[in-house]
């Protein structure tokens, strides 16, 4: 049986699904939410995103993309330009690596494993923006963004999931 | 053709590695060319003003129902205390009208030439990327409303920051709470001069302040003008607090709240804004 053109439409738009979710994260991510304190511990939604994705799908998230979603978060973002870029490399490194830890059964696991790769994230980003600067990074804001970012991961792992359930599971 | 399929094994390879590499490359060349990233930023930064515009209206839209609500139960308190402050702005009042007809008079005997008139570019705020390494906005106002790299933005009492990206239809503007943000400022009680560095912080600290220098909590500090970059009297904030090598500033305006902002062109001829300028015109 041959597959028609639209069932191959049908795939590809399917298979996009993910890079289409992440695209939206880091423009929603930037849109400003009026409240106070808030810029400054800004979660990472990229991260979350590709965090999962290398997970379950690295074949439709893989490094290269990774690093261009990086790139455009850094672009418009106003971050130095590619440190965005590595921290999600480095991410998507380490999850395929160590697939086989990350991919737990349990949702906790799951958010384990986030927490593992965001204090590593936050780590990079330190040392580089230390090194960009010549000056010690300031540490509160960092922390802060770490803590909230892990605290909102279940909330967007559970976007993830509906996604991933309604686009990409075969029957 | 299996030369290109063993360049693309030997990409697959070692992906990880060159991307890592491309990363800290385009690090390295965000440092030492800043400008051409700069121009880069401004290209990619305008495509997605029309995502971001559309999106960043409901927030807005939001923002305004809250506040709203906010309003509407104080207003009460709030009508007793304008009452309070408008009687009190009204001897401010006479008071400005009596210097300023005295200043005029001055100015005539002294033959002061004027400063050049200001002229205003509004934008909305589209984008504020938070994270805890920038502190800066995206606004809708580029290259074609006569945004100029170096302007100067203020929203309602004081100055918020500065220009430091211009695309076509967009810019970014650098708040003065980032960590890049150097402002020559003055304080307007003691006269005394020190510049204000950002640290990411909500409240930018003053540096370079000579160490017998009188502040108090509440002084005032105005950009005093130097290096030309922006025009002197331009509120900034008040010093919310002094420990012994660190005084902070509290900004004027509440810069989570950026809705609209102004940028000021001053027609200020000299000076580092048209140094920057001339820069990115020989590029």
């Amino acid at each position: 049986m041959t597959i028609s053109l639209w069932q191959k439409l049908d795939q590809t738009g399917r298979s996009l699904a993910p890079v289409a979710v992440t695209l939206m994260l880091v423009l929603f991510g930037m849109v400003p939410l009026y409240l106070p304190g808030y810029d400054r511990v800004a979660p990472c939604l990229a991260l979350m995103s590709v965090y999962y994705w290398a997970i379950h799908r690295p074949d439709l998230i893989g490094p290269s993309m990774a690093f261009a979603i990086g790139l455009l978060q850094d672009m418009v973002a106003g971050t130095p330009l590619g440190l965005t870029a590595l921290v999600l490399v480095l991410c998507h490194l380490v999850v395929v690596y160590q697939r086989s830890f990350f991919l737990a059964n349990s949702f906790v696991m799951l958010w384990v494993g986030f927490v593992f790769i965001k204090v590593g994230a936050t780590f990079v980003e330190c040392v580089a923006y230390t090194i960009l600067n010549m000056k010690l990074a300031p540490l509160a804001a960092p922390m802060a963004q770490t803590l909230l970012t892990v605290a909102l991961f279940p909330m967007f792992a559970w976007l993830f999931i509906r996604v991933h359930r309604a686009f990409l599971k075969e029957a | 053709m299996s030369r290109l399929t063993a360049l693309k094994a030997l990409f697959q390879r070692f992906s990880f590695l060159l991307l890592l590499l491309a990363s800290i490359a385009l690090m390295m060349v965000g440092r030492v060319n800043p400008l051409m990233v700069e121009n880069s930023r401004a290209r990619v930064t305008d495509a997605f003003v029309p995502i971001l515009d559309v999106i960043s209206r409901p927030a807005a839209t939001a923002a305004h129902l809250v506040e709203r609500f906010i309003e509407a139960t104080e207003t009460y308190r709030e009508n007793k205390q304008l009452r309070v402050e408008n009687a009190r702005l009204l001897q401010w009042k006479q008071a400005a009208l009596h210097l300023e007809a005295e200043n005029t008079s001055l100015r005539n005997l002294l033959h002061y030439k004027p400063e050049p008139k200001a002229s205003f570019i509004s934008a909305r705020v589209i984008a504020a990327p938070g994270g805890a390494f920038v502190r800066n906005v995206v606004v809708t106002a580029g290259r074609r409303e006569g945004v100029r790299r170096g302007q100067a933005a203020v929203a309602g009492p004081g100055m918020i920051g500065r220009v430091v990206e211009v695309g076509e239809w967009s810019a970014r503007v650098l708040l003065i709470t980032d960590i890049n943000t150097r402002v020559p400022v003055v304080l307007d009680s003691s006269r005394q001069r020190a510049v204000l560095v950002g640290d990411n912080s909500d409240q930018p600290q003053l540096l370079y302040l000579p160490p017998e220098a009188k502040v108090a909590v509440g002084d005032r500090a105005v950009t005093s003008g130097d290096g030309g970059l922006f025009p002197p009297g331009l509120p900034i904030g008040l010093v919310s607090s002094v420990n012994d090598r660190l005084i902070r500033i509290q900004p004027m305006v509440n810069l989570s709240r950026l809705e609209h902002v102004q940028l000021v062109d001053f027609g200020l001829p000299v000076g580092l804004v048209s140094e920057a300028e001339r820069v990115s015109d020989l590029k």
